[in-house]
């Protein structure tokens, strides 16, 4: 069904190639037709991920989420899926407060630096066979430049607010967005130690075969690729301040953090920036672990192959909404200690392990994949267990008790 | 190990989100205004005035005496008596209240009022849905507001006013015993009229019950052969409320 | 002027959006502000790289400078000195500095316009892919590459130890054991304070 995989590409040439545009517009239209698409589609996707989030979490929470805001104006409910446009219209028509002393300038492009390196992003990905924006060599080191071009922004909205709690909400949300790019780009690296390529596109290539007919070649099918993949989606969660990370803008415990001074619109854009991240981010793991647009197995290459990405991507969404919903927030040094004293080493040894995996990628003995397995698995599963125990202690003295008479 | 905790926690969530769909225990919410949650008996939320019957003007309980707006605490009960009466459940004729308001916006609910009323006439409602644009007219509750009939007080305490319905039938049952006897006694002393005209005076002040709160039926010399009790209890009521006061000093 | 230039209006647009930011980077009153736009300056910077097709230059650029050292000074001048001083930006001696900037420029500039390698023909380089540049370091280049990891290794280590070096040994371990009162062993009753009101009662 070669026709309805490329459906969206098959269009966007048909719509470029319309005598109807002047010459020199035309690579104009052709970019638009990539962009306005990709940009509309996932501030739907942002809107209705809202929705499922806040349901969901009712759900777990022994509640129902919203269910009453259907279609405006109107009785009809949707179960309650239209709660993101009251939301939005909220946003909208809401006082824009900006402190007297608030540094205005700086005020008014704290949302503009976060919303636009992450809508960038998305240009790199590929959300199909031949359906990515832009096919740039270094893919991968563009999303992790724009990734931290995002992080200045975080500062700058502390900063300009002129309040205390803004301020230590944004510098503890600084620090915890940079003490997790670490593990992140480091996880990513051994996947691009094995493929050999900065390139999006051919990372997904390299995972599109399949071994004995039916086992893809994703990496998270792979010991240094799952261990990988798991780290990366714990730093993931950490970039983009999603719970259980979400420190620097809880509500219990420093108001909104950085974004205590942003009301109405400034706060819709914050918003949407971080569930913009983290929809690039998703769609980052996909690409470089799950197989990105490839299918599970080879005669399911039916299905269209933007239909298998986004029914990944909303798998680890979901994964996401479902840690959320899970896990107590923490604290700033235990978020601190488990970047730097859990993640970093993991991901160094995980490269290792990604390392004798490829090398030992030769040996064509029977039972050399079972060796491999377990010799690789061995490695980063006992670092696993022995940083988890050891770092797991911590030793107090007998607590002196002094009781009131 | 590290990391097993957050799987069981997500297992125990997932429970929590799957069971929600069939289980009634992991979904508790009531969908409010669709749903309402069925009220306990001892709930209560403000005053109304309970009646007997059908007519909330015949049948009301209040017989004005005032009690429960003296002792309401933040002094929220408006009453201004009538200049006529009415008869009241054992047939006494009983002024009633012209005006009876309670100004909701002021009550505290503390049931005072119930507790001291000696009629049984005041009782708590458990209506909330009370909510207004107007926070002074509106919130003024007047007697055809608050007047409900005693079905309805059925409805809301059940156990409480079967107790209060057995007690004013009992009353009443007494009453009409008394009105009886006093009636028996009085055509015994009508039917020997001459001879007893002397004597009889003397036991009869001394027949008088001293009952708190009930009322004396004192002997009408006119009235013979009455078995029921509502019409001399007609007649004799002038002399009645003053009695009370010339018998203590 | 780039080799490629296939939009030449974009290298101007952005050359002058560089030339701006790191004027203002030099005169703006608020020193946040000036930070704020030494990290515009280096991202312009990427997108000249990006232009040269130096692409992996041009993203560490934004990764390295804009991510990190822009963060780092900005933190650094809002943590060390109050951004509320407004320190006024025309210095005094502004013609001795006038004077060093023109002779450091014609000093950079002039053996750059009187070198003979802008007449040659340009060679033709293979492009700096990140492979090509990833073969180099790990061959021709592996002995600096080496360096550079000691000496970051080595700041690393002075930054942690500067920054332990704050608090006192002797206070740590006062912590971490409980508080002894004159004697051998831990008493669980505290000394009575002596309070007025309590001893009168006796």
């Amino acid at each position: 069904m070669e026709g309805v995989d490329q459906i969206f590409v098959i269009a966007k040439h048909w719509i470029t190639a319309w005598s109807f545009w002047p010459n020199a517009l035309r690579p104009f239209v052709s970019i638009l037709l990539s962009i306005v698409p990709i940009i509309g589609l996932f501030a739907l996707a942002f809107g209705i991920t809202t929705v499922v989030e806040r349901k969901a979490l009712g759900r777990v929470q022994n509640r129902y989420g919203p269910n009453r805001v259907g279609i405006p104006l109107t009785k009809i409910r949707l179960a309650g899926f239209g709660q993101f446009m009251a939301d939005g219209i909220k946003m909208l028509i809401k006082e824009d407060i900006v402190p007297f002393s608030a540094d205005k300038v700086v005020h008014y492009l704290a949302p503009l630096a976060l919303a636009i390196p992450v809508w960038l992003t998305f240009a790199v990905i590929p959300f199909g066979r031949n359906m990515s924006a832009i096919d740039l060599d270094a893919g991968l080191l563009f999303f992790f430049a724009l990734g931290a071009g995002s992080e200045l922004a975080v500062f700058m909205a502390g900063w300009s607010s002129r309040n205390k709690y803004a301020l230590v909400g944004a510098m503890r949300g600084i620090a915890q967005m940079i003490s997790y790019e670490i593990p992140l780009v480091l996880s990513t690296v051994a996947v691009v130690m094995i493929v050999g390529s900065l390139s999006l596109n051919e990372i997904v290539r390299a995972q599109s075969s399949y071994s004995l007919g039916f086992i893809p070649h994703w990496h998270v099918f792979t010991p240094w690729g799952f261990a990988a993949f798991v780290f990366f989606m714990i730093a993931a969660c950490a970039e983009t301040n999603r719970a259980p990370f979400d420190l620097p803008e809880a509500e219990s415990e420093i108001i909104a953090g950085y974004l205590t001074e942003y009301s109405g619109f400034k706060y819709a854009l914050f918003f949407l920036g971080e569930y913009m991240g983290l929809f690039a981010i998703t769609g980052f793991a996909v690409t470089l672990f799950l197989g990105g647009w490839t299918a599970p197995l080879p005669f399911l290459n039916v299905v269209p192959s933007w239909l298998w990405f986004f029914l990944k991507f909303a798998t680890l969404i979901a994964l996401f909404i479902w840690v959320r919903a899970t896990v107590p927030r923490l604290r700033m040094d235990q978020l601190m200690k488990l970047a730097w004293k859990f993640l970093v080493p993991l991901t160094l040894i995980n490269l290792l392990v990604a390392a004798v995996w490829h090398y030992s990628g030769g040996w064509a003995f029977t039972g050399a994949l079972a060796i491999r397995w377990v010799f690789c698995g061995a490695v980063i599963g006992s670092a696993y267990v022995a940083l988890g125990r050891g770092l797991h202690t911590k030793h107090f003295a007998p607590r002196a008790y002094r009781y009131a008479d | 190990m590290l990391g097993t905790g957050l799987i069981k926690g997500m297992a125990e969530t997932a429970r929590n989100f799957i069971g929600s769909y069939h289980d009634e225990a992991r979904l508790v919410t009531v969908q409010y205004p669709e749903e309402t949650v069925p009220p306990k008996e001892n709930g209560r939320n403000f005053p109304f005035l309970v009646f007997d019957g059908n007519d909330p003007q015949a049948g009301l309980r209040c017989v004005a005496c005032q009690i429960c707006e003296k002792e309401c605490p933040p002094q929220c009960i408006y009453i201004i008596k009538s200049k006529d009466k009415k008869p009241d459940h054992v047939g006494k004729p009983q002024i009633y209240p012209a005006t009876f308001d309670i100004d909701v916006s002021v009550c505290m609910s503390c049931q005072i009022c119930v507790e001291v009323c000696p009629f049984e006439a005041i009782k708590m409602d458990q209506v909330f849905e009370l909510s207004t644009t107007d926070r002074f007219d509106k919130l003024l509750l007047r007697k055809s507001d608050l007047a409900k009939p005693n079905t309805y007080y059925h409805q809301l305490h059940p156990t409480e006013a079967m107790e209060v319905d057995g007690r004013l039938a009992e009353d009443k049952k007494k009453a009409e015993a008394k009105a009886k006897a006093d009636a028996e006694a009085k055509a015994k002393a009508a039917a020997a009229p001459p001879k007893a005209a002397a004597t009889a005076s003397a036991p009869v002040p001394a027949k008088a019950p001293a009952q708190p709160g009930s009322v004396t039926v004192q002997p009408a010399p006119a009235s013979a052969g009455a078995p029921t009790s509502s019409p001399p209890a007609l007649n004799t009521t002038p002399v009645q409320p003053e009695a009370p006061k010339e018998a203590k000093p | 002027m780039p080799t490629n230039a296939p939009m030449p209006i974009a290298f101007f647009v952005l050359a002058g959006v560089t030339l701006v930011s790191a004027i203002c980077a030099m005169s703006l009153r608020n020193l946040v502000h000036c930070g704020l736009c030494l990290a515009l300056t280096f991202a312009g910077l990427a997108t000249i790289y990006l232009q040269l097709g130096a692409e992996f230059v041009g993203l560490a650029q934004i990764l390295v400078y804009v991510g990190a050292v822009a963060i780092l000074i900005v933190f650094t001048i809002l943590l060390t000195r109050n951004a509320e001083v407004h320190i006024s930006p025309v210095s005094r001696s502004w013609m001795v500095g006038l004077a060093v900037a023109i002779i450091v420029c014609a000093s950079l500039v002039l053996p750059i316009f009187q070198s003979p390698s802008l007449h040659r023909t340009p060679i033709m380089t293979p492009d700096a892919t990140v492979r090509l540049i990833g073969e180099k370091l790990m061959t021709q280049y592996v002995i600096p590459l080496e360096a550079i990891a000691l000496v970051l290794t080595a700041a690393l280590l002075g930054a942690v130890v500067i920054a332990m070096r704050d608090e006192p040994e002797e206070k740590t371990k006062q912590m971490m054991e409980p508080p002894r009162r004159g004697g051998a062993k831990p008493e669980l009753d505290p000394p009575r304070l002596s309070i007025p009101a309590v001893e009168t009662r006796q």
